[in-house]
This record gives C-alpha cells, structure tokens and sequence, in this order.
C-alpha cells in the first residue's frame, strides 16, 4: 500500500488525499488553514466559490454511506464542480464490469477526481495506483484502514476550539481495532503534535501493542481514561461486532464505556465531546451529553465540508501546477 | 521582486493617501452617499483602506475581502496557501461600498473582487479607490480616486511593504523559471509582512 508521501507530486503537493500516515505537520496545517477559509463561503448569499467550475467529480461509493457522501457532493457544489454520484451497487460492476473498466469509462467522461468509499482496506490506493496522471483521487473511509477527511475535520473542528493541539489531551472511546476513524485521527493528532492521545476499550476491541504501534495510551476504564482530557471522541459501536463476540450485549457495554454527564465530569471542565456519528444513542453515548453545551458533533458535520472542500480544491490545484510544470499552461499572478 | 528599492516611503505615502482621502470625501459628498460601507483587498488594499477609514472618520467597521477562492489563474498556479476569510461587517443590499487596492494593474483582482461582492448581495453603488495604478490593463476597470500613477519600465514591478510603515517599493521582476517558484513568488509576500506584487 502507498504511504503518505506517494500521495505528493514532484513537487510536494497534495495529488491525491488517501490517509494522512506520512504527510507532514505543515501540510496538515495548511488543509486546516484552508479550510477557515471555505467556513466563509456559507456566510454568503451565493454559497459557492468558482475554484473548481468546470470540473468534474464522481462520488464512488461501493459502501453505503449518507453524511459523508452529502457533504463531499455538497464541498464539491460549493466548488461549482459537476457532481456524479454513482451507486455502484446497482453499476456495471454489479454487472460483470471490472473496476478498472468502470474507471476507465469514468475517465473517458473527462472526470477529474474520484471519491471513493470502500469496505477494503486499501481501494482507494488501488484507483490511485491505477487512475490516469491527470486524475486525483480522495479517500472518503476505506476497510479498517483510512478515512482522512473525517481525521481532518476532527483536528478542525478541535483546533477551532482548542485553538492549538501542543497541551491537548484527547480522549479516543470505543471499537478502536476496526476504526478507520479512530486510525486517522491518532495519525493526525500525533503529527500535529498533541500532548497525549488515549484510546480507551475494551480489550477485544483495542489491537494488541497499541501503545507501540499507534503512539497512544490504552485505558480500559472509561473513568480512568478520561480523566482530565480535553476532547472525548466517542466513536459508532457497529453492531456486528456483538454478533461476534467481540462485545458483551449494548446494555452492558453502555454500562462500562457509555458516556453520560456525570462520567463526563471527570474530564476537563471545558472538555468538548465529538461523535463523527451516526449515533447509537444510549449504546456509546447518552443524548443528555449527544445534545448537550459540551457536544460539537453537528458542527463536526459543517467542519466536513469545509475540510473537504480545502482538499478538493488543494487536489484540483496541484493537477494544473503539475500541467503548467509541463509546460501547458503558464501563470502570472493577477493585479 | 529583486533588487527592489524604496519608491515612496513612509512619508510620502502618509500625504498621498492624505490626498486621496480628500478626493474621496469629495467624491462621496457630491453622490450625496451616507454611511459608505468601505472594504480593503488582502493584503495591501486592507492596509490603505485602514488608513482611509481613520482619516475620514467612517462609522460602519472596515470589511475585507480576499480575493483567493475567485482568481481567474487558480488554474495556472493553484491557491494562496493563507487564505483569509472575508470580513463583510453589515449586508451589502442596495449598499453604497468603496473597495480599495494597493496596485491596480490587469483589473483582474477587481473583477475578482466584484465578483466576490456580488456573491454577498447587490450593492447600489461601488467606488474604486487605488493607492497606484500602472499600465498593463488587461480589463475595462479603471478607479475613481487613484492615489499615484506609475511610469515603469519594462519588468519593472511595484509592491507595498507593510503595514508600518506603509512603503512602496520598486524593482525588476524575478524570472519564474517552474511552477513552484511561481506559486512562492505569489505566497511569499504575506509570510514577509509584504504586500502583494503587481507585475
């Protein structure tokens, strides 16, 4: 699998965005900071800016998905990019077609950029791998391994708070071993520089050496775990996991890692809780504290298109740097 | 920019935005406006505008706009990398504005801008105030009230340095030789408190 750097052009911009492992503390910063910018655009009475007009961009979800697919399709509006979403449980891959045929089609559509969810680790890598030089491709949440957009708009939407990560500690609660989440946000937090990350589960559900691996701390007591943090991310209990044995039953996994207000006391009094959701209200977290002054987790949903719309349009700009490098086109500023 | 040398200092831009600031009173006493809304350009229009604001006493807070998400070469040298959320203090409905640059060379920033403005709402009126402008028009927008104009010789460019003091400076341009120097030449002024180049 390609590791960060292979998502860089030549000249050490952002081609594609497929996981944050091996992208620099600087570039993670400037997706931040682009991102403020793009929070102005839904303060406009036109809420879109012409970055990307005439561009086009297909939404590849072999994995069911709502929220993450509505807001790269909208990220991708505010861009005044053309939008294809293709289900492509009912696409020609459904009929036989391969999925390099189906991208070369796609391609053939004159498509700039693909958006991919898929429930292997590592497709989006593949359509990187595989997609031609002119096309950038955006990880939106493969298998176990990545979803770095929603890494991003966690850091965004914790920097806005927290202005800063150098004194943060951040609390990670739930299926650690299966998250793609929980994998880019630790990635994240660890380039940004944050104090302390702890990941807090049960033992089924937290991959052996953690600590080693990830560069976290492992807690199995809720409590204990997140005493004195800053951030709670609570993460989605997937259901099946019960079915597996992974996890005793909803009610008593509530009972041990569930958040509640008075749990939440224990952490920093201006602790933020965050859920890149859906919610399992009562199985990881009570409403009272899902609805409550401490929840940011429908801003984590407008954060996401402004983190989205940052990359998209980083991805879009690095493809016409690398045609004008060859000599395509040539810039000059304007006055 | 390179070899670059002071052009006006301090000094002297204090008197012309002084100037200038007597020329827009004027302006906006004759089209009987009332509480004009003005905004500043990143990075130098700001840095006029703020002047201008102080001078003539306006009572609406200063807007800014940044232009980045609009810029017809977006597609050439990609995006500023520090792009600065635009600031429009009140609605710009049926609003009088008077939008204010550093340099005005192409008219591309401007029309950026405008476009920018006409994404916010529908002013009723807008003023184009320059501290300088010089030849290279590449578009049909020429300003209202205009601080200086430049007489420069081939690849020369001018850029203001601020915000204190406010100077302009003046230079021959660097040759661009790939699109990352292109795209630091454009970033570079705003991490050197600079403003940006007009070429």
């Amino acid at each position: 699998m390609k590791t960060g750097h292979q998502q860089l052009d030549s000249q050490g911009n952002l081609k594609h965005f497929l996981t944050i492992e091996g992208l620099s503390r600087g570039l993670l910063v400037e997706i931040l900071d682009r991102a403020e910018g793009f929070l102005g655009v839904t303060q406009q009475a036109v809420k879109k800016v012409p970055l990307c007009r005439g561009k086009v961009i297909a939404n590849l979800f072999f994995e069911t998905s709502t929220r993450t697919r509505t807001t790269f399709e909208l990220a991708a509006k505010r861009l005044s990019a053309d939008v294809l979403n293709l289900n492509i449980s009912t696409s020609a891959t459904a009929k036989g077609e391969t999925l390099l045929d189906t991208l070369r089609n796609l391609e053939a559509m004159q498509v700039d950029m693909f958006v991919v969810r898929h429930a292997s680790s590592g497709a989006a890598h593949f359509i990187a791998a595989h997609a031609a030089p002119h096309v950038s491709v955006i990880n939106a949440g493969d298998g176990r391994y990545s979803h770095p957009t929603q890494g991003m708009l966690d850091m965004f939407t914790i920097r806005r708070h927290k202005g800063g990560f150098a004194d943060l500690r951040v609390a990670i609660v739930g299926d650690i071993l299966h998250s793609r989440v929980a994998r880019s946000q630790i990635l994240a937090l660890n380039t940004l520089g944050a104090a302390e990350v702890r990941v807090i589960g049960p033992r089924t559900l937290i991959p052996a050496f953690a600590e080693e691996a990830l560069g976290v701390r492992v807690f199995h007591d809720l409590l204990e775990g997140i005493r004195d943090v800053d951030v709670v991310i609570m993460l989605r209990l997937q259901r099946e996991r019960m079915t597996n044995a992974l996890l005793p039953s909803e009610h008593e996994y509530f009972q041990l890692y569930g958040l509640t207000e008075e749990r939440l006391g224990v952490a920093h009094p201006e602790a933020i809780v965050m859920h890149p959701g859906p919610i399992n209200r009562g199985v990881e977290i009570e409403s009272q504290v899902a609805d409550g002054p401490r929840s940011v987790i429908l801003e984590q949903v407008t954060n996401g298109i402004a983190i989205r719309m940052a990359v998209m349009s980083m991805c879009i700009g690095t493809q016409n740097i690398a045609m004008q490098a060859d000599g395509k086109t040539e810039g000059e500023p304007n006055g | 920019m390179i070899n670059s040398e002071t052009w006006k200092d301090s000094a002297e831009i204090d008197g012309i935005i002084g100037r200038m600031a007597e020329e827009l009173r004027s302006l906006i006493a004759k089209r009987a406006i009332e509480a004009p809304l003005m905004i500043g350009i990143h990075t130098g229009g700001v840095w006029v505008a703020d002047r201008l604001h102080e001078v003539l006493e306006l009572t609406e807070p200063l807007g800014h706009l940044d232009i980045s998400f609009y810029r017809d070469d977006f597609t050439r040298i990609g995006m500023h990398p520090q792009v600065r959320p635009s600031y429009l203090p009140v609605g710009i409905d049926d609003r009088h504005l008077i939008l204010v640059d550093d340099v005005l060379q192409s008219g591309r920033t401007i029309r950026a801008a405008l476009n920018v403005l006409f994404d916010y709402g529908r002013p009723a009126s807008v003023i184009l105030v320059t501290l300088s402008e010089r030849d290279g028009r590449e578009l049909p927008i020429e300003p209202n009230v205009v601080g200086l104009h430049a007489q420069l010789e081939p690849g020369e460019q001018i850029k203001l340095s601020g915000p204190h003091p406010l100077v302009l400076l003046r230079g021959q341009s660097a040759k661009k030789s790939s699109a990352k120097a292109d795209k630091a030449s454009v970033d570079s002024p705003d991490k050197s408190g600079k403003g940006e180049t007009r070429r």
